[in-house]
C-alpha cells in the first residue's frame, strides 16, 4: 500500500499531493525531488523510477514531462505502485483530454477528486475511467485547443512520452462538446515502435518490433465490439517453427508474433480459431494488446554512412538514406544524429540540390550533428555531405570515435509488421447507430542504428 | 458565530510560510463573510474560495488557521465543496484535534445523507481524521456503514475499519469489526468491498500478535478462502487481483492436484497487460512449485515469453520493474536466457537505468555460447557518447573475462581498449586488467606489454591509477621503466590527492625495492619520507610499518609485502546464496529491485508476520547462551551484510539483553578492522577472499583447515554444543544443503507447538541447539545446530520451517562433514516426531 501520491512539475512543485497515511513525513516531495535532480552529482544520469531515502521508498514515474510519485515505507510491488501511476496518469488524461502542467493546474481539485476514489488509505480502489464518473462531480476545465501547437494528422501521434504515445484525441471521455451532443466515435490505433541495428556493413544486427494496439472509445452505452486480426497471424515462434521458417523465407507470409498480452475486457474466446478479439471497451484511452515481433522485416530505411579522411585533420562524411516503403506513405519528422569525434571543430554540410525542408546544425556541446528533415516519401533516397575538422590529426580510427548514426521518425499510415485489423464490428443498438470508426497505422522509431 | 479576533489565529499559523500569511488571513475574512450567506452564487464563490486554500495547502503553505471558517462554510448541499472540505479536515484535523470536533457533527450528519455517495465520503472523512479522542463517534457510523444497501458505502466502511484500527485498535477489536468484516468478506457480492475486507483483516491480523489474530491469520490462508477468492479472481479489478495472488502465494497447497488446479485457473493471468497482475502470478507459480523440480522448470520456460513482452512493450519504468526481476531469475538459472540475450542489447533511446540493468544480464547470461557475441556488442557499447554506460559495459566485458575459462579474446579486446586513446576507458580498462592478471597470470606478458605504453599522465581516475601502480610494483622486472615510473610518481606526492593512490605508491615502491633494489632505492626512500610526513593516518601507518620492517630484517620484509601469490580462482561474489534466497522469497516486491532483502530497508513495524523474519540477525537470539562461545576468528566477504546488520541491531538492543554471545561477535568485529587496515594492498582485501587469507596467515590469526578424520559410523551430538551466532552465519553462508526434506507432525506436536520455545526446549533434550527462532502461529522458522561429540569441528546447522496448520516441516540441512548428513537427519526428524504436550 502506499503512503502519499504527489505530481510534481518539472520545476519540482507540487500540483496535487494527497496524503493517504501519515506515515511519511510532509518534507518528502522536497526530498524526492533533490534526489532525482541530483542523481549522481554533475553527471547527467537519470534516477531510477525506484529508491529509497532514509527508509522511505520513492516509485515515480515520467508522463507528460510531469512527475507521478507515490511513497511507501511497506515492501510494495513495484510493478503494482508503478502500473497505479501511469493508470492514474491517464485516467487524468482521460477526464482533461490533454494532460500537461498546465491542464492539472487548471483541474487540481478535479484530480484530487480521482485520487480520492482511485486510492482509499493506500490500496488502489477503482481506476476505471467509466466507474469514476460517477463519483466525479468537478467538471473539467478543458484548455483550448487552439492555444495547443497545431497537429497535423501524424503529428497527432508525437505527443507524449515516447512510449506511450498518446492517441489522437485531445479531448476530455466527460466534458460534452459545444454542440451539447457527444459525437459517436471509436479510435484503433496500431502503434509499432521499430528498432534495428544496422552493423558496418549494413547487415541487419538485431530487429524487433514492439507494438500495442490502443483504443479510445467514445461510445455510449458501451457496446461490444470485435476487432479482426490477420487470419493467419501466428503466435509462439516456437510453437510453429516450421511455419516461421517458411515465412522468413518468402518475405511477404504470415505474421508470427512472438508472444503478446491482452487487456482485462479481451475475450480470446473466437482467438484461436479466427484471430478475432472481442471486447466491451471501457472509456478512455487503453491498450488492448500488446505484442512484440523478432520476425524478420523489411526495415523502413536503409542507411549508409561514409567516413572518408580527406588529409591529416579533415575528413568526410557521406549520409545516404533510402527510404524502402511504398511511395503512397510519407515518414515526417525525421532526425538523423551522428556522434562526432571530440577533437572536431568545424563541420560545414552540403546537402542535395533542390533539397526542402531540411536543416542541419553541429551540436559542438555535445559533439555531434544533427540533419533534419521534414518529410520522406516512399521510394526517395536524401544524402548529406558533411566535411569535419579536426584540432588534431587523427590516427587513422575516426570511425571508432564517431557514430554510431541514429535515427528517428514517424511513417503514418504504415506498419512494418503487417499486423492488420480486418475490420472492427460494434455491436448495433439501432439501425442508425453507425458510429465514426477511425482505425490507424503509425510506425516509430524506437532505437534505429547504423554503426560504422 | 465566532468573532474575528486576532487572537484566535492559531500561532502554528506558519511562521515559516510568512509569503503566505496575509493571503490566509485575507482567505479567512472572506469565508467568514460567505458562511452564511444563501445568496445565489455564493456556492461558486465558495467554489473559489475553497479552491485557493486548497492550492495553498498543496504547495505547503500552512492553512490550518482558516479551519473554523472552511467547517463555517461547509454546511452546503454542494458535493464539490463538500468534497474540498473533506479534503481539507482530513489534513489538518490532526494537527488541530481541538477544532476536529467542529466537523463531527456535519459528518455525522452526512454518514446518514440520502445519497449513497455522500454517505460514502463522510464516512470516509470522518475515519481520515485520525484523532483519538474522536473514536468514539466513528463507531456508530462505521457500523451502519458495514450493512449499508450501497457498494460504494461498504467498500468505503471496509477501509474505515482499518483507518480505526490504526487509530484506536481497542476499539475497533472491541467492536467486533473484524468479525465483521470477516463474514462481509465471504458474501458480499461486490468485488471491490471483499477486496477491501481481505486488505484491512490481512493488515489488522498482521499487526496484532494475539494468539486470535495467529488463528486468523491462519484462517486468511485457508483452503476454502484460498478457492472462494480464485473463483471470482475475474470479477475483481486488476489491483484487487494481485491482492489475492499475493494471498495465495502464501498458501500451501495439500497437493500437488491443488497446484495443478490453481496453476491452471491462473494460467490466462500471464497474458495480462498489467505487469503487475503478471509479477504476482509468476510469483505463484514459482513458490508454488518449490519443491516440484520438473515443474518448477517448466514454469520458468513458461514466464520467459511474457515477461520479455513487458520488458519491451511497456514503459521504461515498468521495463526496469521487470528487468530487475528477469535478473533474479537469470541468476538462478542463467542458461533459460542464454539464447535470448538479444533481448538484452542496450536500445539508443532508453534511460540509463534501464541500459545498466540489461548490461548486468548480459554479464550473468554469459557462456560459452554467445560470449563472442555479447563481448562484441558490449565493445561497441564502450565507444558510446554514453559515458556512464561506456564504463559499465568496459566493466561487464571484465566481469565476462573474469567468470569464463577461455577469455583469450576478451584480452585481446580489452589490450585494444587501452589502445582507443579515450581517457575513462583507458582507466576502466586498466582496473580490470589488473583483476584479470590476478585471475590469470599468465597473461602478463601481453598485458604489461601494452599497459608499459600508457603515459602514467594521461592516467587520473585514483581507482585506475592504483591500479596502474599496483602493476608497476607487481610486475617490475618485466616492465623496463618501472622504477623511474614509480620515482617521478612518487616526486610528485604531494600532489597525488586520493590516499589510495598514496597507500599503492608506498607498497609498489617496495615490490619495485625487491626486484631491483639499486634502481629502486632512492625512490623508496623518498616514498617512505614523504608517506611518514603524510597527514593521511593510513599512509603515515603503512608507511611507518615498512619502515620498521625493512629496519628489522629486508628479506622478512620482502615475505610481508610481496610474498608468492596465488591467482584468485574465484572472486567473492558479492551476495551470499543465502541473500539471494531472501530475495528470491521476497519475488515481486522492493527487494528485488533494490537487490537486497527486505529487512535492510524497510523498518520492522512494517514488515508484518507473513513475511518471515528471514534474518537471522533479526530473529531473537537462543536466550540461554550461558556457555562459552567460541570467539569468531575470521569471516569473508559475503557476510558482510548479514553481520553488519547483526552488528548494528546487537548495537541496539545490547543493554537490554545483555547476552554473553555479544562479546564474540565485538571482539570479531575489531579483529576483522585491525586486518583490513594492515593489508598492504586493500583492493586486494576488498574483493579477495585468497589475500585474506594471506593476511591472516601473516599474521598468525589463520584458522587452520585440518583435514578431517574418516568418521565412525554412529552419531553421537555433544549434548552441550557451542556455536556462535556469527559463527552459525558464516558457516551457513559457506555450506552446501547436504539434505532437503519434507517431514510431518503428529497432532500432539502440533498442539504443543504454540510458540517457538516449546520446540526449543524440545530439541534441546535431544542435544540440539536453537539459535535463532522467529515467526507466529501457523508459521515457524528455526535454525537449529547440533556438534558431534567425537568430533567437536563438525557441527550440523539446520534450518526448519514449520507450518502448524498443514503439520508439516521443511528441513534443510549443512553439515561440515556431508557423509554424516543423513543420518543427523533421521535423528533430527525422530526428535521432531516426538514433540508433544509436555
Amino acid at each position: 500500500m502506499i503512503s502519499q501520491l504527489f505530481v510534481l512539475s518539472q520545476r519540482g512543485d507540487n500540483i496535487v499531493f494527497r496524503d493517504y497515511r501519515g506515515e511519511v513525513p510532509k518534507g518528502s516531495a522536497e526530498i524526492f525531488f533533490r534526489k532525482v535532480k541530483f542523481w549522481k552529482g554533475d553527471e547527467p544520469e537519470e534516477a531510477p523510477p525506484v529508491f529509497n531515502v532514509d527508509g522511505v521508498n520513492y516509485i515515480h514515474v515520467k508522463v507528460a514531462g510531469l512527475l507521478f510519485v507515490a511513497t511507501t515505507r511497506v515492501n510494495v510491488s513495484p510493478s503494482l505502485v508503478i502500473e497505479l501511476l501511469q493508470r492514474i496518469a491517464r485516467v487524468i488524461k482521460d477526464y482533461l483530454g490533454v494532460l500537461n502542467e498546465d491542464s492539472l493546474r487548471k483541474n487540481f481539485v478535479l484530480v484530487y477528486e480521482l485520487l480520492d476514489e482511485a486510492i482509499d488509505f493506500g490500496y488502489p480502489q477503482t481506476t476505471s475511467t467509466e466507474v469514476l464518473k460517477s463519483y466525479v462531480f468537478n467538471e473539467p476545465i478543458v484548455i483550448d485547443a487552439a492555444r495547443l501547437p497545431p497537429l497535423g494528422p501524424a503529428a497527432m501521434f508525437m505527443q507524449g512520452s515516447k512510449r506511450m504515445p498518446g492517441t489522437a484525441v485531445t479531448k476530455s471521455v466527460v466534458a460534452n462538446e459545444p454542440g451539447g451532443r457527444k459525437r459517436e466515435e471509436i479510435f484503433v490505433d496500431i502503434i509499432e515502435k521499430i528498432s534495428v541495428t544496422f552493423s558496418s556493413s549494413g547487415y541487419i544486427l538485431t530487429s524487433e518490433i514492439d507494438g500495442t494496439i490502443q483504443m479510445k472509445s467514445y461510445l455510449t452505452g458501451n457496446p461490444e465490439i470485435r476487432l479482426a486480426l490477420n487470419e493467419d497471424l501466428s503466435i509462439g515462434r516456437s510453437g510453429g517453427g516450421s511455419v516461421y521458417d517458411y515465412s522468413s523465407s518468402a518475405g511477404g507470409g504470415i505474421v508470427v508474433l512472438d508472444d503478446c498480452n491482452f487487456h482485462e475486457s479481451v475475450h480470446l474466446d473466437s482467438f484461436d480459431s479466427d484471430r478475432t478479439l472481442t471486447l466491451v471497451p471501457p472509456d478512455g484511452e487503453f491498450s488492448v494488446m500488446n505484442y512484440r515481433m523478432t520476425q524478420e522485416f523489411k526495415p523502413p530505411f536503409r542507411i549508409n554512412a561514409l567516413v572518408e579522411e580527406a588529409g591529416p585533420s579533415k575528413a568526410e562524411v557521406i549520409l545516404k538514406i533510402r527510404a524502402d516503403f511504398p511511395s503512397s506513405a510519407t515518414a515526417n519528422t525525421i532526425s538523423v544524429q551522428m556522434p562526432l569525434p571530440t577533437y572536431t571543430t568545424r563541420v560545414s554540410f552540403e546537402l542535395e540540390a533542390g533539397a526542402v525542408g531540411q536543416t542541419t546544425d553541429f551540436k559542438e556541446g555535445s559533439r555531434k550533428f544533427e540533419w533534419c528533415l521534414k518529410k520522406i516519401v516512399g521510394g526517395s533516397e536524401h544524402t548529406l555531405r558533411a566535411k569535419l575538422t579536426f584540432s588534431q590529426e587523427s590516427h587513422g580510427n575516426i570511425t571508432r570515435e564517431a557514430g554510431p548514426v541514429s535515427m528517428n521518425f514517424t511513417i503514418p499510415m504504415y506498419n512494418a509488421s503487417r499486423l492488420q485489423v480486418r475490420y472492427l464490428q460494434i455491436a448495433k443498438k439501432s439501425k442508425t447507430y453507425n458510429p465514426y470508426r477511425w482505425v490507424r497505422y503509425v510506425t516509430q522509431a524506437n532505437s534505429y542504428v547504423a554503426r560504422l | 458565530m465566532v468573532p474575528p479576533l486576532p487572537s484566535q489565529r492559531s500561532p502554528s499559523a506558519s511562521p515559516s510560510q510568512p509569503s503566505g500569511k496575509s493571503e490566509v488571513s485575507d482567505l479567512r475574512l472572506q469565508l467568514r463573510q460567505l458562511a452564511g450567506s444563501r445568496a445565489p452564487g455564493a456556492d461558486d464563490s465558495k467554489r473559489d474560495l475553497f479552491k485557493r486554500v486548497i492550492s495553498y495547502m498543496t504547495v505547503g503553505i500552512d492553512v490550518s488557521s482558516a479551519f473554523s471558517e472552511m467547517v463555517m462554510c461547509s454546511a452546503t448541499s454542494d458535493i464539490v465543496l463538500k468534497k474540498m472540505c473533506y479534503l481539507y479536515v482530513g489534513n489538518y484535523a490532526r494537527s488541530n484535534p481541538d477544532l476536529s470536533l467542529l466537523t463531527i457533527n456535519f459528518l455525522q450528519k452526512d454518514c446518514r445523507d440520502e445519497d449513497p455517495m455522500i454517505r460514502g465520503l463522510a464516512l470516509r472523512s470522518l475515519c481520515s481524521l485520525r484523532v483519538a479522542n474522536l473514536v468514539e463517534y466513528l463507531v456508530g457510523p462505521l457500523g451502519s456503514g458495514l450493512k449499508d444497501g450501497s457498494a460504494y458505502v461498504r467498500m468505503v466502511s471496509a477501509v474505515g475499519v482499518l483507518k480505526l484500527y490504526h487509530i484506536s485498535p481497542a476499539t475497533c477489536l472491541d467492536a467486533d469489526f473484524p468479525a465483521l468484516l470477516k463474514s462481509l468478506m465471504l458474501s458480499d457480492p461486490d468485488p471491490q468491498v471483499v477486496a477491501n475486507c481481505l486488505s484491512s483483516l490481512q493488515e489488522i491480523w498482521n499487526l496484532e500478535t494475539s494468539e486470535e489474530a495467529s488463528r486468523e491469520r491462519e484462517a486468511l490462508l485457508s483452503k476454502q478462502l484460498v478457492y472462494y477468492l480464485l473463483n471470482r479472481i475475474k470479477e475483481f479489478s486488476e489491483w484487487a487481483q494481485c491482492l489475492v495472488l499475493d494471498l495465495v502465494s502464501k498458501y500451501i497447497p495439500t497437493d500437488s492436484n491443488d497446484i495443478f488446479d490453481i496453476m491452471n485457473l491462473l494460467e490466462d493471468r500471464l497474458q495480462h497487460v498489467n505487469s503487475a497482475v503478471v509479477l504476482a502470478t509468476i510469483k505463484l507459480f514459482l513458490h508454488m512449485t518449490m519443491s516440484m523440480t520438473d515443474v518448477h522448470q517448466q514454469v520458468y520456460e513458461r514466464i520467459k515469453a511474457p515477461l520479455l513482452t513487458l520488458v519491451s512493450t511497456s514503459s521504461p519504468e515498468q521495463s526496469y520493474a521487470v528487468l530487475s526481476h528477469l535478473h533474479l531469475l537469470v541468476m538462478r538459472a542463467p542458461m533459460l536466457f542464454s539464447s535470448d540475450y538479444k533481448h538484452f542489447y542496450c536500445q539508443y533511446s532508453q534511460p540509463s537505468y534501464v541500459k545498466k540493468l540489461k548490461l548486468e544480464m548480459l554479464t550473468a547470461i554469459a557462456n560459452e555460447s554467445n560470449t563472442y557475441e555479447i563481448v562484441t556488442e558490449l565493445c561497441e557499447y564502450a565507444a558510446n557518447v554514453d559515458v556512464p554506460i561506456a564504463r559499465e559495459s568496459i566493466r561487464a566485458v571484465g566481469k565476462i573475462a573474469l567468470q569464463q575459462y577461455d577469455v583469450n579474446a576478451i584480452v585481446d579486446r580489452l589490450l585494444q581498449f587501452l589502445e582507443m586513446d579515450k581517457d575513462y576507458v583507458t582507466a576502466e580498462t586498466l582496473v580490470l586488467v589488473k583483476d584479470l592478471l590476478r585471475k590469470y597470470p599468465q597473461w602478463s606478458h601481453d598485458c604489461i606489454a601494452v599497459v608499459g605504453n600508457i603515459s602514467s599522465k594521461n592516467v587520473q581516475e585514483p581507482k585506475a591509477k592504483s591500479a596502474l601502480i599496483w602493476m608497476l610494483g607487481e610486475y617490475s622486472q618485466d616492465m623496463l621503466d618501472a622504477p623511474y615510473i614509480l620515482e617521478s610518481l612518487i616526486e610528485n606526492w604531494d600532489e597525488e590527492h586520493s590516499a589510495e593512490v598514496r597507500l599503492h605508491l608506498l607498497t609498489a615502491a617496495m615490490k619495485c625495492f625487491f626486484k631491483r633494489p639499486p634502481e629502486t632505492q632512492k625512490a623508496l626512500g623518498a616514498a617512505l619520507v614523504s608517506g611518514l610526513a603524510d597527514s593521511h593516518q593510513d599512509v603515515h601507518d603503512r608507511a611507518l610499518f615498512y619502515y620498521r620492517l625493512l629496519q628489522h630484517d629486508v628479506s622478512v620484509a620482502e615475505r610481508v609485502v610481496n610474498p608468492p601469490k596465488q591467482a584468485v580462482s574465484v572472486f567473492a561474489d558479492t551476495q551470499s546464496n543465502e541473500i539471494k534466497d531472501r530475495i528470491f522469497d521476497e519475488f515481486n516486491s522492493l527487494s528485488v529491485v533494490y537487490q537486497k532483502p527486505s529487512y535492510l530497508f524497510i523498518d520492522k513495524e512494517h514488515r508484518g508476520p507473513f513475511e518471515f523474519s528471514e534474518d537471522i540477525g533479526d530473529i531473537s537470539l537462543a536466550a540461554d547462551s550461558g556457555d562459552n562461545v567460541i570467539p569468531a576468528q575470521r569471516y569473508d566477504a559475503n557476510d558482510n551484510d548479514l553481520l553488519l546488520s547483526t552488528a548494528e541491531k546487537e548495537e541496539s538492543r545490547g543493554l537490554t539483553h545483555n547476552g554473553s554471545s555479544y562479546g564474540g561477535l565485538e571482539y570479531d568485529a575489531s579483529l576483522v578492522s585491525v586486518a583490513s587496515s594492515a593489508i598492504p594492498a586493500p583492493a586486494q582485501a576488498a574483493t579477495s577472499l585468497q589475500s585474506a587469507l594471506a593476511i591472516d596467515d601473516l599474521l598468525g590469526l589463520g584458522v587452520p583447515v585440518e583435514p578431517e578424520p574418516p568418521q565412525p559410523p554412529s552419531l553421537k551430538l555433544n549434548p552441550k554444543p557451542v556455536l556462535d551466532p556469527s559463527n552459525f552465519q558464516k558457516k551457513w553462508g559457506q555450506l552446501q544443503i547436504s539434505s532437503s526434506q519434507e517431514c510431518s507432525l503428529t497432532p500432539q506436536g502440533v498442539a504443543a507447538l504454540t510458540s517457538p520455545q516449546a520446540l526449543l526446549r524440545h530439541m534441546q533434550g535431544h542435544s540440539i541447539q536453537c539459535i535463532a527462532s522467529g515467526g507466529q502461529a501457523p508459521n515457524f522458522k528455526f535454525f537449529f545446530f547440533a556438534q558431534r561429540a567425537d568430533e567437536p569441528s563438525s557441527f550440523f546447522l539446520v534450518e526448519c520451517l514449520i507450518n502448524a496448520s498443514s503439520a508439516k516441516a521443511q528441513i534443510k540441512i549443512k553439515a561440515d562433514d556431508s557423509s554424516v548428513s543423513e543420518a543427523f537427519s533421521v535423528l533430527f526428524q525422530s526428535a521432531l516426531s516426538k514433540l508433544s504436550v509436555a
